[in-house]
Parts: C-alpha cells; sequence; structure tokens
C-alpha cells in the first residue's frame, strides 16, 4: 500500500520486469510473490524506530516497494517532478470517485462539499495527493501509508490549508486497522494493490475496513501485452524514467481476477472504468478501456 | 484594478470593441520598484495582519469582463460559495443605480455577439441590459473606397435572428453589477487600486510551524498577498488580473507580452439620424475603415480609424465640419459607389457562385445622413498585444491583461468575456475534484482553452487590418474578390457570420 499512488500511473509506462526471462507473464495471482504476508506482531512500541514498525506491523506489504518510495518521498508535490504524471491523473481518478460515491451514498453533485459527513480512508496515501481534494470535497480522510517519511511530508502539506488539516495521516496498514475494528464509509486503494505481496489478504482488509453499505475503490493496472509493451518500450528503454524493477509486470492483476479477488473478499464489484492517457494533449480521462489503467468500485454485500 | 483603464479601452466597441484604445486618464504611475517586490519583509508585517482578509478569489479589475466572471461564479453551483474581492477604484461600482435611462448615449460602446448575448442570459444579466438602450441589428454592409466591390450581410443568412447587439459599456457595466449585487455570492468590493501582489514559491515543507494563520499560509505558497493603495491588504488563493490592457497584474506576475501598434488612431462619438439606424455599416477608405453603428432611437456611434495626424485634425474641425466628413465619408467621398457592374462581376466572378447566397440580391445602400453629433470626439491610438501567458500560480489573465485587439469587427471584448466564462467553468471543474483553484495545471486548462481561440481571432483581425490598409491597384482588385466571394457564396457567408458571432471557434474556412 505504500505510496501506492505514484505507481499507479507510471505504471504503465515504467512497469518493466526486472528481468525478463524471469518474469511469469501469465502468472496467476500475486500470491506466488516471494513477500508474503508476515504474521501478525503486535505491540510494537510507539518509540521504536518508524520505519521499522511499518514493516514489522502486520502487512501484506514488499519490503523492497517500500525502500523504493521511501528514496523519492520528498517530491511529492512537486507537480513537474516524478510524480508528474500522478498530477496529471488525479482530476481524473477524482471525477471518477465523485461521480460514483455521490450516487452510492446519494449525495448532491451539485454541491462543493458532497462528501460532508462521511468517513473515507486512502490506503497508500503517498504525500496525501487525493486524501486532500477529498478533504475539500468534504469528506473526513484518514490516509494510511506503510512509509513514515510519506506520513511526514502529507502531513506538513496538509496543514498548510485549513480544509486539508483535518485529514489524520498515520503510518501504519490496513491490516493493523482491521485489527482495531476500525470502520469507513469508503475504502479508497488506488495504485496500491500491485506493491502488495498478497493481494488477496489485501482484499480482505479493503472489505473489513468497510462499513455497512459502504464502498470500496481500488485501481490499478492491467497485466495486458499492452501495459507490457508500453512499459518496456517507453519507460525502459527509452524514457528511462524509472529504475528497473520499479513494477513486477508479473504481479499485475486484470480486471477479471481483481473482481474475483473482491468477491471473494465479500466486495461485489458494480462498476468498472479505465484510464486513458492523451499523449497530444497530456490529459487523462476516463474511459470504457480497461486495458491499461483501471478504477472499480464495488459495495460489501451483506 | 483600474476600471477607467479597461472600460475606456473597451470604448470602442464598436465594431470593434476593443481595447486597444487607452484614454490618457489618472492613470498613476506606479513607481516600478516599489512594486514588483513585495516580499517578506512585508509579509510579516503584524500590524496589516490583523486587518488583512482571505478571500478564495480576488478579481483585480471590476470592469466589464471582471464583473461577468463574478456573475458567471456566482451563477455556478460549485462556484457561487467561492469568496470574492473586487478590487477597482470606480466610485460607480459602489451605487446601486449609476445609469439612467434618459442619459445620452455614451460614445463608448460594445458590439456584443449572440455567443455574448447568450453567456449574458446564463449569467442572470441580460435582463438588467434590456432595461436600457440597446440595438440588435440584423444586416450588415461592407464596402470599400474603389467601388469595386461591396458585401452584405443578412441575419437570415445564417439562420439567426441578429447579427449581434450594440450595447453602450456603461449598460453593460451596470447590468453586470446589478446582476452580482443581487445574487448570493459572498463578495466586497474595494475601492482602491492594486499596488503590490506577491507569490512565494511552495516551501519545503520540512520546517513549518502549522500555524495556520494567513501569514503563514502565504510563505508556503498556499496564498498571494494584495496590496492597495488605500493601504488594505488582503490574501486570496487565486488572483484574476481584468484590469485591462495596461494590467498591473500583468505586469507584476511577469508575463510577458508580444504586439505592435498601427500607428493608427480611432475616433469614436456618438451621432444622430433623422431616422433610426438598423443595420452596421463598414467602409474601408484609404487611412482605415469608417464604422456606423446603430445604438438604439436615432442614435448611431461611429468609430473611424485614421493616421494619428488626420485624427487630431478631424478632432478640432468643427461639428459642421466634422459631420459633412462623415457624410462625404459615407457617400461618394474617396470613391464611386460599388456596382455589381464595374468589375463585370458576373463574368469574372461567375465561378464562385456555386450557391448564390440570399442576400446576394440586397443592393448597394447608402448608410443614413448624420445630422448631428450627440457626444465629444474622442481618439485613440490602435495596437494590439498578446500576453504569452495566461495563467501561473495563483494568477490568471483575462480579457483585455491578457489580449488587446483591433477593434475591427467588434471582438475585444466578446473574446473577453468568452475568458471569464472559460475560467469560472474550469474553477468549477477543479472545485469537483477538490483540487486547489490557485493550482497552476488547473489554470494551464484555461489557457490551454482560450489561448488559440484568441490568437485565431488576433491574426484575422489583424490580417484584415493590414489587407484594408494599402492601397495598391493589384490588392485592390484581390479585396474586391474576397468580398465578392463573401457576397456571393452561402457556406462562406455563412461561416464567415458565425465565427464572428462567437458560434464556431474555428477559422473561417474550417
Amino acid at each position: 500500500m505504500a505510496s501506492s499512488m505514484f505507481l499507479a500511473q507510471r505504471r504503465w509506462f515504467l512497469s518493466l520486469p526486472r528481468n525478463l526471462s524471469n518474469a511469469r507473464f501469465f502468472s496467476a495471482l500475486p500470491s506466488e510473490h516471494p513477500v508474503s504476508v508476515s504474521g501478525p506482531q503486535n505491540n510494537v512500541g510507539p518509540e521504536s524506530n518508524k520505519f521499522e514498525k511499518a514493516s514489522s506491523a502486520p502487512s501484506s506489504l514488499k519490503e523492497p516497494e517500500l525502500a523504493k518510495f521511501s528514496a523519492i518521498a520528498d517530491t511529492w508535490w512537486d507537480s513537474e517532478g516524478p510524480f508528474k504524471p500522478l498530477h496529471k491523473m488525479n482530476p481524473t481518478r477524482l471525477a471518477f470517485l465523485r461521480s460514483t460515491l455521490c450516487r452510492h451514498f446519494r449525495k448532491d453533485p451539485l454541491s462543493a462539499r458532497p462528501f460532508e459527513g462521511l468517513r473515507f480512508i486512502d490506503v497508500g496515501c503517498g504525500g496525501g495527493i487525493l486524501s486532500e481534494p477529498l478533504a475539500r470535497m468534504g469528506a473526513t480522510v484518514t490516509g494510511i501509508d506503510a512509509i513514515e517519511k510519506n506520513i511526514k511530508i502529507a502531513r506538513l502539506h496538509a496543514n498548510l490549508d485549513p480544509t486539508t488539516s483535518t485529514i489524520e495521516y498515520c503510518c501504519t496498514t490496513a491490516e493493523k486497522l482491521v485489527e482495531e475494528q476500525r470502520k469507513f464509509d469508503a475504502v479508497i486503494a488506488l495504485e496500491v494493490i500491485e506493491h502488495v505481496a498478497d493481494a488477496a489478504e489485501f482484499c480482505k482488509s479493503l472489505s473489513a475496513l468497510t462499513a455497512h453499505e459502504g464502498a470500496t475503490v481500488v485501481s490499478t493496472i492491467n497485466r495486458s501485452m499492452r501495459s507490457y509493451a508500453t512499459a518496456i518500450v517507453a519507460a525502459e528503454y527509452l524514457l528511462q524514467w524509472l529504475p528497473k524493477g520499479t513494477h513486477q509486470w508479473s504481479s499485475f492483476l486484470t480486471p477479471e481476477e481483481l473482481t474475483m479477488i473482491l468477491k471473494r473478499a465479500g466486495v461485489d464489484v458494480k462498476e468498472m472504468a479505465g484510464f486513458v492517457y492523451n499523449p497530444l494533449t497530456g490529459r487523462w480521462s476516463l474511459s470504457d478501456d480497461i486495458s491499461v489503467n483501471f478504477i472499480a468500485y464495488g459495495t460489501k454485500e451483506k | 484594478m483600474n476600471r477607467i483603464i479597461c472600460c475606456n479601452n473597451r470604448i470602442f466597441a464598436t465594431k470593434a470593441g476593443s481595447n486597444v484604445y487607452r484614454l490618457r486618464i489618472p492613470w498613476r504611475p506606479l513607481s516600478n520598484d516599489a512594486a514588483p517586490l513585495l516580499s517578506s519583509q512585508n509579509a510579516g508585517n503584524p500590524e496589516k495582519e490583523s486587518e488583512a482578509k482571505q478571500y478564495d478569489i480576488a478579481i483585480v479589475g471590476g470592469g466589464m469582463v471582471g464583473l461577468a466572471l463574478a456573475c458567471s461564479l456566482a451563477s455556478r453551483p460549485l462556484t457561487r460559495h467561492l469568496n470574492v474581492a473586487i478590487i477597482d477604484s470606480n466610485p460607480a461600482l459602489g451605487r446601486k443605480h449609476f445609469i439612467k435611462k434618459e442619459d445620452l448615449p455614451d460614445p463608448r460602446v460594445s458590439t456584443i455577439t449572440p455567443a455574448t448575448i447568450s453567456f449574458f442570459k446564463d449569467i442572470g444579466a441580460w435582463q438588467f441590459v434590456e432595461q436600457h438602450r440597446h440595438a440588435y441589428f440584423d444586416k450588415m454592409q461592407v464596402w470599400d473606397y474603389t467601388g469595386l466591390s461591396y458585401a452584405k450581410y443578412n441575419a437570415r443568412d445564417a439562420d439567426k435572428e441578429v447579427l449581434g447587439c450594440v450595447v453602450e459599456n456603461k449598460v453593460l457595466l451596470s447590468s453586470l453589477l446589478s446582476r452580482v449585487q443581487e445574487t448570493d455570492l459572498p463578495k466586497k468590493i474595494y475601492p482602491s487600486r492594486l499596488n503590490s501582489m506577491s507569490i512565494l514559491p511552495n516551501s519545503s515543507s520540512s520546517e513549518v510551524d502549522s500555524t495556520l494563520s494567513m501569514t503563514a499560509l502565504f510563505t508556503h505558497g498556499r496564498l498571494a498577498k494584495l496590496e492597495l493603495e488605500d493601504g488594505n491588504s488582503l490574501y486570496a488563493k487565486l488572483v484574476v488580473g481584468a484590469d485591462g490592457g495596461k494590467s498591473r497584474v500583468r505586469e507584476l506576475a511577469g508575463f510577458r507580452t508580444t504586439g505592435w501598434n498601427y500607428s493608427q488612431n480611432a475616433i469614436i462619438c456618438t451621432v444622430e439620424h433623422d431616422v433610426e439606424n438598423h443595420c452596421a455599416w463598414q467602409r474601408f477608405l484609404p487611412s482605415g475603415p469608417l464604422a456606423l453603428l446603430p445604438i438604439g432611437d436615432k442614435f448611431s456611434n461611429i468609430v473611424w480609424t485614421m493616421s494619428p495626424k488626420e485624427s487630431s485634425e478631424f478632432k478640432s474641425i468643427t461639428e459642421d465640419n466634422f459631420l459633412k466628413a462623415v457624410n462625404r465619408a459615407l457617400d461618394y467621398g474617396y470613391g464611386p459607389h460599388p456596382t455589381p457592374s464595374i468589375l463585370g462581376s458576373s463574368d469574372l466572378f461567375s465561378w464562385l457562385k456555386g450557391g448564390i447566397s440570399k442576400s446576394a440580391n440586397d443592393c448597394f445602400e447608402i448608410p443614413p445622413k448624420v445630422i448631428k453629433l450627440a457626444s465629444e470626439r474622442m481618439a485613440f491610438p490602435l495596437s494590439l498585444r498578446h500576453a504569452n501567458d495566461y495563467a501561473s500560480k495563483r494568477v490568471a489573465l483575462i480579457g483585455d491583461a491578457a489580449h488587446t485587439v483591433h477593434p475591427l469587427a467588434g471582438q475585444g471584448v466578446n473574446l473577453g468575456f468568452g475568458d471569464a466564462s472559460t475560467l469560472s467553468s474550469v474553477i468549477s471543474e477543479g472545485i469537483a475534484v477538490g483540487a486547489d483553484i490557485g493550482e497552476v495545471s488547473l489554470l494551464k486548462k484555461y489557457e490551454a482553452d482560450r489561448k488559440p481561440a484568441n490568437v485565431m481571432m488576433m491574426a484575422v483581425l489583424d490580417g484584415f487590418q493590414k489587407a484594408y490598409s494599402v492601397d495598391f491597384g493589384p490588392l485592390n482588385i484581390l479585396r474586391a474578390a474576397a468580398f465578392h466571394g463573401a457576397h456571393h457564396i452561402s457556406p462562406l457567408k455563412k461561416s464567415i457570420i458565425s465565427y464572428a458571432s462567437g458560434e464556431t471557434r474555428l477559422p473561417l474556412f474550417a
């Protein structure tokens, strides 16, 4: 769940199997990944090293992912920096959230703060790029990330605006909050699931955090030939935007797989949309093309 | 900031509308040195701090375009709650009704396109315009002094009711003001001028003291700080420069401009006929176009472009001589009336006449005689100026601050209203997705939307200006051919009309 978002958008540009010969192009589920869910370890003292704490908490995270994101955390809010593609994609993701969640919670889409009174959690909040707009839209937002540095940056940035200073940022994991029995009206994990070691466990946690009649929103990158080709040609060989190995193409989920593991976790996917990037205008838009980046909204089954 | 300037620029409206002209009015030379700097010392001044207020948007310049932005924000569900400050020293903004119906027409008028009319209807301001003097026109005749050609445009060629409407600037301004006053938009008018503006870069967030004072927000680049001449200061997430062709906001924000002067002046004034006029007339004379626009009752507005030397002469001659010169220029002066036979047009241009347009049979008419001068004569220099950027962090330019065009065709203020409409829509889209409205990535969407449209219109008008400012045989024939083309080919005529009415974004022949 770590700084997920960031990978988010870039992932299809960037993601490349570190070692092509090892890439299991059509491997089924990411649970086969080397890093698996660690067993519950409670009682980590508050004074202990934060990073340590995060990574030793019960979690479906992959440790090498944490180190990767920690290294570039400082540039979260530089809209021309490494996260630029994410900043550009953000309005499109938010447009999807606004429209589906207004419908789900029967809120007035013409209100400037439609989510007033609703508790949202942004899992893998990174520097807070998604949490802040959600707070401006009225939601009571909790942002969590396993990387302490991200949380620090997110908190400092949010404190600069009275409407976002109410966001609760925590360096923790979804699993940990499940243990604490926290519930949220909407659980949002954008561009995170491809970085976790066990997607099925992760979805169970998301489901457990979702309140009765709440909504769950997950976005990720498809494991399609197109996402693979784009990533190799554009990101690795031509642009060299990211260190090799930022993404493991083989751990991406297809829309069918995501729907299935969410279903098993008790979340019924209601709507799905694709994000497409227009290189001429530099803008992202929503589309029904889910072959690369896609987002799914589901409700918790009774 | 200086409304005077804004308004005056428009003066022309005439067909023109535009701006370019600057009145020599009390534009007070701002010390350049003082301004740009604003800076951190001021930022921390504790005394002022207590009085300073924070706004979502500060609109610098309460002229037509600035107030149109405020009305447009007030009319959108997602922006009507925004806290808006309007900074303008025009005392009229403090009054409720500052014009009277029986006032003589002001020579500063604008030609409003159908697109602008529907924008005014959307923001709820058109009802106020209708209570005052305004004049729709459904015909327009354009011809030149060589007698080789003329073109007549009729609204019905484009299946429209009207080609446009001529409205005095003070009517537009007071209508927008009445509208903004009756809306619930939280707003405050500061009767002063902008002295300085400062926007600091986003600070690296490491040493934030997590206090939320405005000073802290300003220091970290989350608010712009404005200082006014009357000593007030305020903070805003977004500063909109609607302060006219000599925009102080543009200067303080460091936007560069590109442009040139035409070494031409325009004389404007109001005249009276003994009959009502319902047609817009424009004749190209050797030194520039002369336009006669209906403004309601028996009045018309004149915009006459000429060399600076001629303009000072025409400004100082007696009323009688001036009226005689106008009547002559609209009739036999400088050259004969055009008649189709002169060029043998039926042969020469017959290949062009695929579809005969409906008004092609309208024959050439002589405009109604001018019998009386109803205002003083004013002269303004013409220029073209375009800001290289319309937006940067926490700053956006609209209207003349972003682009000053040749008054030909009356597009100036219409482009400005288009800016106001687009900017408020972009702000609304930003609020829908929880964006900070001063974010440069959001504001650049406004720029990307408006710049191509404005540049295109400016290029077309500049091209017209150049094509008509030369008296050279072959060019005259080409012009005549262009006129004939425009006059006789329906699709072309239709596209010219719809482009000029603000309904088509792409150039003429698309």
